[in-house]
């Protein structure tokens, strides 16, 4: 008897649920990981929003980063539970499309975040930083800093990793436009003839590889003067393996991210220049995007000029140089996550 | 009658509903080589074991030279004086016949690398080593600190009956030495056994090879069921008549004295 | 005794003199080679090390032969050569150990926090950063030995255990380099330098050496050493030879974690920072080593010092075909394969009837 009354009032509850879920809309949040504070400061943004529209937010992430398997789970999830709409940041951008698709044809729309799906237009929309303008800023930020030096200039760039993925080859690509190097075909580095530069190497993206990568590249040339880094951490990595060879006051790092303790290090001069996005930006604009499909089936529009909505990038420097704009260490601070 | 250096008194292992030793009693004189033998299933090993220490009765009671003790681990055996040689030898084939021979009881230096350091003293230990396989006559070994991996089966059980002789002062066990061993090395084996009888220490000997049952032993204990059936002496009795008994085709009308 | 039992007699009157001569009957170069190897597992991976420090030598000239290039070798392999020596006392009890980099990381975390979230002074933060991970170490022991629950589950849950407390206890925040320089410099003690004649060497490159011949001294000649090649020998063999199976296993976990810690330390003075997300792989790339190095995944068989070499001939690869300019691809490539050669080099010694 008391398990009837358990399992009817079960029962009731679940359908109370299911009626609640059909007014009230559902997003979810696939990051790559739970961990990196990037994806941290998105899921605040996402939850910060879909509080106030009052939206049922539910959150997903890979393992580690290249966890394919688990985002593709949590997108089969987010269909079962009937979710309005999706936001993803894909670890794998073109494996992930036929997934996408599925979502789609069962009525949700799927808003790619930071990095853009390929094909770009798998997704309704993407909204995430233009990380071919941040790479063009540090760039043009390094060679107005150097001035007439630019031309002998002797570059190591610290990469990603070696699959080259999107967003490191437009990092890398652009810091090279803003520099005033020929960059070939622009969807992959390593083709370029430039005398200037030292060579690539991969960091992971963290300390470890940051160090090993200009250790490697220190070793191909100690004259390195210019060190274009995938991001702040790899940047950190690299200025202690030019501390130890006591380089450090004399070559330029700049970097993508603008993470808090990477604003911290331009600060204290490890990083001279670095470009800050807005993660939380992405995300709150995500989920607006998403309650205004499920108001009245409305999608975002691109930028124009661009096919994905831009979230801004900001150059971060305390030595600004003119003709690139620029703010001051203590705005990147107010505006850095993690 | 002198004292049995090892004896028993309805020892009991029952594991779950299968009793394995059922009121078992046990004697091994002083200088004998006391033969054990029954069917596969009878309880040997277990009562061996019983006897060593790696497995506790559940009932029962041990002495040694007429004292009890209480066996809990194989080490307490040991310790006692009860050195057993097992089926499967409990050797480390990566391992020299030095390190195998003074597994678990190493010299250490002496000195303060010894004391602190805990340095071994290898050239003690190969010295004692060597020492013990000349006595048992395995006296052209060449090399000590070869690994046990090298040498032939034969020669591993001669260093492993060597090892029991060296540190057993009281009682060697061996199960089924020449079991896995072809005729010419299980003589040598037979032979060494005579050798360290020799040298006063009784051995009990586990084995289903009735010739060489028939050829070392001064008594034959044959089990059955989980206990003692009889003791026979097998100057008196043929091999038939022991397998007779042991497999309960034949009841001893005329026991000897448990 | 009855005469169908005389069988042999005819090996009873001609006795074989010559049974128990354990003198070595192979001979030729081949099984004197084969002999040579069993002896001193670790000679493969040191002339295979020697022989690709010459081959890249030849290649690239000064650039790579240099004290530096050289010493820069010591210093990037240097966290995994650490963690490599718990590794293989691991391997060498038979059992794998899937949770050394994140003990090694969350050693390095532990540390990190100890000082600056509860502003617990260095040396004291150190030490707990260092049994924190014997704390590790001696779970994976319990589970292992007491539990009888095989090594490789144990390490794979506790991996993911451990590596998800270092996430949610460090909130993936990275200290930094600078703020440790100002208030906490012990923690980058291990990455202290001296030079010499333009060889570079840090505190944790020499920590590393010393360990790996400490180790090795003592696996050779002490019980304990002994008795850690008889556990992964084989375990039961001996417990009843006298061993105290349990004692050894915590023991060498225990140890284990320990060296982890003194890896996370290491791991600090490298990075400068302390940063919970480094060190993620170096449970495989540890393991690789141990397998280059000789040390036979069956346990009980190879020397310590092959993980050093094993570790010191992948960081040769890595810097020699770097600076080649060849697709860093390729190391992975050359890695792989000198794996699997490891490995049957390993099964051709093995098999003493060769």
């Amino acid at each position: 008897m008391r398990y009837a009354t358990a399992i009817s009032a079960l029962a009731l509850a679940v359908a109370g649920n299911t009626a609640m879920a059909q007014d009230q809309t559902t997003a979810c949040l696939i990051t790559k990981t739970d961990t990196n504070p990037f994806f941290v400061k998105m899921r605040e943004g996402a939850q910060q929003k879909a509080d106030e529209l009052g939206i049922e937010l539910m959150n997903f992430a890979g393992q580690y980063d290249g966890d394919h398997e688990t985002q593709a789970q949590a997108i089969e999830t987010c269909i079962a539970a009937g979710a309005d709409g999706i936001l993803l940041l894909a670890s794998d951008t073109s494996s992930i499309v036929s997934s996408v698709e599925q979502a789609q044809e069962a009525g949700a729309i799927v808003i790619a975040l930071d990095t853009p799906l390929s094909p770009a237009d798998a997704a309704d929309a993407t909204f995430a930083t233009d990380n071919f303008r941040a790479g063009e800023l540090i760039g043009q930020w390094a060679a107005a800093k150097l001035g007439d030096e630019a031309e002998n200039a002797r570059i190591a760039f610290l990469d990603l990793n070696v699959s080259q993925p999107t967003v490191g080859v437009l990092r890398d690509q652009g810091f090279m436009q803003g520099f005033g190097i020929d960059i070939k075909d622009p969807a992959r580095y390593g083709d370029e003839d430039d005398p200037r530069i030292v060579g690539h190497d991969v960091t992971q993206g963290n300390e470890e590889g940051g160090r090993r990568a200009m250790e490697n590249l220190l070793a191909q040339d100690p004259n390195i003067n210019v060190v274009y880094t995938i991001n702040e951490p790899a940047a950190a990595g690299a200025y202690e393996a030019l501390d130890a060879l006591g380089r450090a006051g004399d070559v330029m790092i700049v970097s993508v991210d603008g993470g808090c303790p990477g604003v911290q290090n331009i600060r204290d001069g490890v990083i001279g220049a670095t470009a800050q996005q807005y993660p939380l930006d992405m995300a709150s604009l995500g989920i607006e995007a998403i309650h205004q499909y499920a108001q009245d089936g409305t999608l975002p529009q691109p930028t124009e000029g661009k096919d994905f909505f831009d979230t801004g990038v900001e150059l971060v420097t305390n030595e600004p140089v003119e003709g690139v704009a620029s703010i001051t260490v203590d705005e990147g601070m107010e505006r850095c996550w993690g | 009658m002198t004292q049995p250096v090892l004896s028993a008194k309805n020892l009991t292992k029952r594991y779950g509903k299968v009793t394995a030793l059922d009121q078992c009693d046990f004697e091994l004189y002083p200088g004998e080589i006391l033969a054990v033998i029954g069917d596969n299933g009878a309880g040997k090993s277990t009562l061996i074991k019983a006897l060593s220490g790696a497995v506790p009765p559940d009932e029962g009671e041990v002495f040694v030279e007429g004292k009890q003790v209480n066996f809990t681990s194989p080490n307490d055996g040991r310790m006692a004086g009860i050195e057993t040689v097992y089926q499967t030898l409990a050797m480390s084939p990566a391992l020299s016949i030095t390190d195998n021979m003074f597994m678990g009881r190493e010299i250490r230096k002496k000195g303060f690398m010894g004391k602190y350091l805990r340095q071994l003293d290898r050239k003690a230990m190969e010295d004692f080593a060597r020492q013990k396989l000349s006595d048992l006559g395995l006296m052209t070994i060449q090399n000590i600190t070869q690994p046990v991996e090298t040498l032939s089966g034969g020669q591993r059980q001669g260093v492993a009956v060597a090892r029991a002789a060296a540190f057993g002062s009281k009682v060697i066990i061996l199960d089924e030495p020449t079991a896995a061993l072809g005729v010419k090395e299980s003589r040598r084996v037979l032979e060494l056994i005579q050798d360290v009888k020799k040298r006063g220490i009784p051995i009990i000997l586990i084995s289903h090879n009735m010739p060489h049952v028939f050829e070392l032993a001064d008594r034959v204990h044959i089990h059955r069921l989980g206990r003692r059936l009889c003791v026979i002496d097998p100057k008196k009795y043929s091999m038939s008549d022991a397998v007779a008994f042991m497999t309960g085709a034949k009841e001893p009308d005329e026991v000897e004295a448990a | 005794m009855s005469h169908d039992d005389a069988y042999e007699d005819i090996v009873k009157t001609r006795r074989e003199e010559s049974f128990a001569a354990f003198d070595s009957r192979r001979k030729g170069l081949l099984h004197r080679v084969h002999d040579v190897l069993h002896g001193n597992p670790a000679l493969v991976p040191l002339i295979v090390l020697l022989a690709s420090i010459v081959v890249f030598g030849l290649l690239l000239g000064s650039r790579f032969f240099s004290p530096f290039a050289l010493t820069l070798i010591l210093q990037q392999v240097q966290i995994v050569g650490i963690v490599a020596a718990a590794q293989s006392l691991i391997i060498l009890t038979a059992g794998i150990d899937l949770s050394v980099g994140a003990i090694t990381v969350i050693s390095s975390v532990v540390m990190g926090q100890f000082a600056f979230r509860y502003g617990i002074p260095p040396f004291i933060a150190v030490i707990c950063g260092l049994a924190f991970g014997t704390l590790c170490g001696a779970l994976n022991g319990l589970l292992v030995s007491k539990m009888k629950l095989p090594p490789f589950i144990v390490t794979l849950g506790t991996w993911q255990v451990i590596l998800a407390s270092n996430y949610l206890y460090s909130r993936n925040e990275t200290i930094r380099s600078q703020d440790i320089e100002a208030s906490a410099p012990l923690l980058q003690f291990m990455g202290r330098r001296f030079e010499v004649a333009g060889a570079v060497f840090t505190l944790g490159v020499v920590f590393m050496i010393l360990l790996m011949l400490v180790l090795a001294w003592a696996l050779k000649n002490t019980a304990w050493g002994r008795h850690v090649y008889a556990v992964g020998d084989d375990a039961e063999a001996a417990a009843l030879s006298g061993v105290n199976v349990h004692r050894t296993l915590m023991s060498v976990y225990m140890l284990s974690g320990l060296i982890c810690g003194f890896a996370g330390w290491a791991l600090i003075g490298r990075l400068g920072a302390v940063s919970p997300t480094s060190a993620y792989e170096a449970n495989i790339e540890s393991i690789t080593a141990v397998v280059i190095g000789g040390i036979s995944l069956f346990g009980g068989r190879g020397s310590i010092l092959g993980a050093l070499f094993g570790a010191l001939i992948v960081g040769v690869f890595s810097l020699g075909l770097r600076l080649l300019g060849a697709d860093a691809q390729w190391t992975y490539f050359f890695i792989g394969v000198l794996i699997i050669v490891a490995v049957a080099v390993d099964q051709w010694i093995r098999k003493v009837s060769a």
